[in-house]
């Protein structure tokens, strides 16, 4: 099976450039390989993937530093890694935490950071940390490198500003500021192993009740992980009570866009995301 | 592709399409067909093997990514002696204590416990359960699984 598929196992970034730099037709990278195996096993699509660059021994996308208050992340960095690392406990523990729910062990040694961000589900668990943390994604190619915010790199369903011929290399994350955190809920059937129904993230600086640089993102409500604008909005600057919680909850419901699937309703995931994110407020502000 | 890789500390060599599942290449060209598929997936946890000393599931892994690793399957947790085979401490505890039903989970259920084991993971109830997460199994409702690896890692000290 999938005998008819080339690959090519890059060894390093200039390896993995010389193939890109040939644009062949459907050219899909593989990195740790937990979406792409499962697609490719199933022969999903089968059809449009021409070439196979397979990165996951390119030594020059692994490592992860925290560098003048940033965390710069390389590509091929695993779920477990970032899980171990005290540099991720340290800068934004949210990050730790939220690859700890990824799956299990067996996908979290596996499964790469870039690999969720290039695969570009909606459901991409550690998207809207991403999105909401202010992550600044750099790509880099045959034709150079260049830096895309997070929350304008998603397109549509499954379409990113990755050019066909860019690798993902790097996420940079502002560290958390004084004062400043990043908090997140996951709402799935189970524990482990559970695709999201919806995931909310927030990044923002509490003072006496008040949130400032408020920085709202969503998960599994809508074609791509999500900016919620119209929420951070309504939350900035503003003593939080009751009526500034029902206008972020408006906000929200105003932002997002959820559908009936297999794992859960629109009207379920409206109702839950509102309340995920009235409880996340509430424990940013020191209201619970 | 001529894939070489350690396999239970045994030098093996297969020639392969370099996207065939680890999965595929141990139960079909190597004959080693312990390790089972359940989902195909990742879910399940059925075909979990150690590869460099990390837990993974060997249906997400393509022939391309093990050049040259070192591989443990459940037939590698045996010890070979000189009156044959003696099954580890932690699968004669699963046999012992009912860890094991239909069989079907096992063995990527010993192979995940024995790996959590020797990274020296903490047998308690919580962390076993969190390290044995990714391993679903329909018989047992996991209490007897947890005592099996609980009891083999107090044996053990």
């Amino acid at each position: 099976m999938s005998g008819e598929l080339e690959v090519t196992s890059a060894r390093s970034l200039g390896e993995a450039y010389a193939l890109l730099a040939q644009e062949r037709p459907g050219l899909r990278v593989l990195a740790g390989g937990t979406d792409l195996m499962v697609q490719i096993a199933a022969r999903l699509g089968l059809d449009q993937i021409g070439h196979v660059l397979d990165i996951w021994r390119v030594p020059e996308l692994r490592g992860l530093e925290l560098r003048e208050g940033t965390l710069r992340i390389g590509a091929l960095t695993t779920y477990g890694e970032l899980i171990k690392s005290p540099l991720v406990h340290q800068a934004l523990p949210a990050l730790a935490l939220v690859s700890r729910e990824v799956g299990a062990w067996a996908i979290q040694n596996r499964g790469t950071l870039g690999g969720n961000v290039c695969n570009a589900s909606p459901a991409g668990d550690t998207l809207p940390l991403l999105i909401a943390a202010g992550a600044r994604l750099v790509l880099g190619g045959p034709r150079g490198e260049r830096t895309v915010a997070a929350d304008v790199f998603f397109l549509g369903y499954r379409k990113t500003a990755l050019a066909k011929d860019e690798l993902l290399l790097r996420i940079d994350l502002p560290a958390l500021g004084a004062g400043e955190r990043l908090t997140y809920r996951k709402v799935g059937t189970r524990r482990a192993q559970s695709i999201s129904k919806t995931l909310i993230a927030i990044r923002a600086t509490s003072r006496d009740g008040t949130l400032r640089g408020v920085r709202i993102a969503a998960g599994c409500v809508a074609p791509i992980p999500l900016r919620c604008k119209q929420a951070e909005a309504a939350l900035e600057g503003k003593p939080i009570d009751a009526a500034v919680l029902a206008q972020a909850r408006l906000g929200l419901e105003a932002d997002i866009a959820p559908i009936d699937d297999i794992r859960s309703t629109a009207i379920y995931r409206r109702c839950v995301s509102g309340n995920v994110l009235e409880r996340l407020v509430r424990g940013l502000a020191g209201m619970e | 592709m001529k894939l070489t890789m350690t396999v239970n500390g045994e030098a093996r060599t297969a020639e392969v399409a370099p996207l065939k599942r680890l999965l595929d290449v141990l139960r079909e060209d190597l004959l080693l067909t312990g390790s089972k598929e359940g989902c195909g997936e990742g879910e399940c946890g059925a075909c979990s093997v150690v590869i460099d000393g990390q837990l993974v599931n060997a249906c997400l892994v393509p022939a391309c990514q093990v050049q040259g690793s070192a591989i443990v399957t459940v037939e590698g947790l045996a010890a070979q002696g000189p009156l044959g085979e003696r099954l580890s401490d932690l699968q004669r505890s699963f046999i012992e204590h009912g860890g094991a039903q239909c069989g079907i989970c096992t063995p990527g259920m010993v192979v995940a416990a024995q790996c959590h084991l020797d990274a020296g993971g903490a047998s308690t109830d919580a962390v076993l359960r969190e390290a044995l997460a990714g391993n679903l199994c329909r018989c047992t409702g996991y209490q007897k699984i947890i005592e099996s690896v609980q009891l083999a890692a107090q044996g053990a000290r």
